[in-house]
């Protein structure tokens, strides 16, 4: 059983990410479960959602509290929040800034970055102020944990997304791309 | 058949679907609310052939229900919560009426305080109140259980109303892949609903819900008890009509690891899941623990409870509500159902996961450790699991 935490801020497609990712992981043949942070949300308010990938029949129902992965779409959260609580020793974080892996001083971690929220604007997703970063943090997943092909998660946008279906899965594409990796 | 990404509000929605329900009265409540949001797309996306009656209350959505189900036409809603009880006067009605409404429960607190969060106390408020009730594990369930349920109610031994509890939001708000039927496969299972109830029918004026004395009363509420009985069989028939057809079995009462297990967890809803991995983890460590499942509380499956159990020496009743005064609902009815058995296991009940507290793994170790103790002593019959105690204590004094 792989486990994801996604951290952003109301707006940005935090749940919709998880949603998206879900449905990639389960193209691929696994079963997987995705779910928000269950409460109320509000636009510009910190937001968790969840996805869990296995190989084999999930029965499990309860909060994750020790992600494999941890995917934060909004770095300013990172004052505020710990997004590494739980994580696992040696697991994943996957962060939208326009920093390099050697800026984060987290030796336990595997960190991947992206510009997201640069890819995003490029292709008009959301606004300049307010991007929609959901999609393009996606294909930094895909880079970077490599559990869900790239192939899978653009099917998955496709067939998912509200809107603007084409150039969300260009924004992955263009972020799994410029994902860099920091090992 | 195509595998979809649903949510669980979204499940029963297409549920109404492929039921071809054809009256769909509605007030939204969290954590209800996507089903008529969902089923208003359906329609509105020419997917569905209903009519959506927004109504400006439950107590109105219900009473449409009604209204919509004494015509004859297959009805269905769903709420929550407030809004059920805000419906229990006209739950009694449509049960009395023997109109085979389907009603999906999004399982959520009850205030005070306001809690939007998953707990089967609001079912459990409606327990008697002869309505049928299932109870889904996962979305995959509700999707089936819902299209079952109007198999049963419509049936003409029964004819009565039922719910499908699924719990708010780990099942509501979560999305997992779900085997959504072919139209051709549903329509074959239910049939083209028949009329084998008195209807509204100008050209055949008839009294509905009329006043009733004395000397008549009683008959109708024998007849409810009745067809509740009879509801036991039609549902057994039911699960495995839908098996061979869809394959995908259902009982009243599931069992997992129960033939050697001295402790068994007793389970309703979503719970379920987290029981399961724990008891393959106890099993694991060597432990003689099983799970029993309970799909349908109403009839209450007490044969099946008895024979499931027969070998456990502890059984560790889970509820996911309280009866203050009392105990949980479910220990309830399942200390009951020993009443005139020799030889009883003891039974513990335990209350967790109230108001959205989240149940986790380590509280099925937490109650499998305290059942093993009981089992070689005395134990307390209710015991909380995860509450701060000594907070309340505080404040309320020690019992």
């Amino acid at each position: 059983m792989f486990e994801i935490r996604f951290h952003g801020r109301g707006g940005q497609g935090a749940v919709t990410a998880a949603n998206i990712l879900a449905t990639a992981a389960f193209l691929e043949g696994n079963d997987v479960q995705s779910f928000p942070f269950f409460g109320v949300e509000r636009r510009g308010a910190p937001v968790e959602a969840y996805t869990r990938i296995d190989n084999k029949k999930i029965d499990i129902k309860m909060y994750i509290y020790n992600p494999d992965a941890v995917v934060v779409l909004d770095t300013s959260l990172m004052s505020k929040i710990d997004v590494l609580k739980g994580l696992k020793k040696g697991g994943y974080l996957i962060l939208n800034t326009q920093k390099k892996p050697q800026d984060f001083n987290f030796k336990d971690y595997k960190i991947a970055v992206v510009d997201a929220t640069e890819v995003a604007v490029g292709f008009g997703l959301g606004s300049k102020s307010a991007p929609i970063v959901n999609t393009a943090i996606l294909g930094a997943y895909a880079k970077a944990v490599g559990n869900v092909k790239i192939e899978s998660v653009l099917e998955a946008i496709k067939s998912s997304a509200p809107s603007r279906a084409e150039d969300n899965a260009k924004a992955a594409y263009e972020s799994y791309n410029r994902t860099i990796l920091g090992w | 058949m195509p595998m979809m990404m649903l949510k669980g509000n979204e499940s029963t929605a297409y549920a109404a679907k492929l039921a071809r329900v054809k009256v769909v009265p509605a007030y939204p409540i969290t954590p209800s609310t996507v089903f008529p949001e969902k089923v208003s797309e359906l329609i509105a996306n020419g997917e569905m052939d209903a009519e959506f009656l927004p109504v400006e209350s439950e107590h109105s959505a219900l009473s449409a229900a009604i209204g919509a189900a004494a015509t004859g036409v297959r009805t269905m809603t769903a709420t929550a919560s407030q809004g059920l009880a805000f419906m229990n006067e006209i739950l009694y009605i449509a049960s009395g009426m023997r109109l085979p409404i389907v009603m999906a429960i999004g399982n959520r607190a009850l205030a005070a305080p306001v809690n939007i969060w998953a707990d089967q106390q609001d079912t459990m408020m409606v327990r008697d109140s002869g309505w049928i009730h299932f109870y889904a594990e996962t979305n995959q369930e509700a999707l089936d259980l819902t299209i079952i349920a109007f198999k049963v109610s419509e049936n003409e031994n029964v004819l009565l109303p039922a719910l499908m509890g699924m719990d708010a939001f780990v099942l509501t708000h979560t999305m997992e892949p779900v085997n959504v039927p072919e139209q051709k496969d549903v329509d074959a299972f239910l049939g083209e609903k028949e009329i084998n109830y008195p209807v509204l029918d100008p050209s055949k004026p008839a009294t509905f819900g009329a006043f009733v004395f004395p000397e008549h009363y009683m008959e109708f509420r024998y007849s409810q008890y009745i067809a509740m009985e009879h509801a036991k069989k039609v549902i057994d028939d039911a699960f495995e009509q839908f098996n061979k057809i869809f394959g995908r079995g259902y009982s009243k009462v599931s069992g997992f690891q129960v033939e050697d297990a001295d402790i068994l967890f007793i389970t309703m809803g979503s719970m379920t899941g987290t029981a399961r991995e724990t008891v393959r983890k106890l099993r694991e460590e060597g432990e003689k623990v099983g799970l029993v499942k309970i799909t349908v509380f109403r009839p209450f499956p007490k044969d099946e409870i008895i024979e499931i159990t027969k070998n456990a020496k502890v059984i560790a009743v889970v509820d996911r509500n309280i009866s203050p005064g009392f105990a949980g609902a479910i220990f309830t009815e399942v200390a009951a159902s020993f009443t005139n058995v020799k030889n009883r296991p003891k039974i513990i009940d335990f209350i967790l996961g109230l108001g959205g507290r989240d149940i986790r793994v380590e509280n099925y170790e937490e109650i499998y450790k305290r059942s093993k103790k009981a089992m070689r002593g005395k134990f307390e019959e209710v015991q909380w699991i995860d509450v701060d105690e000594e907070s309340v204590k505080e404040v309320e004094g020690s019992l």
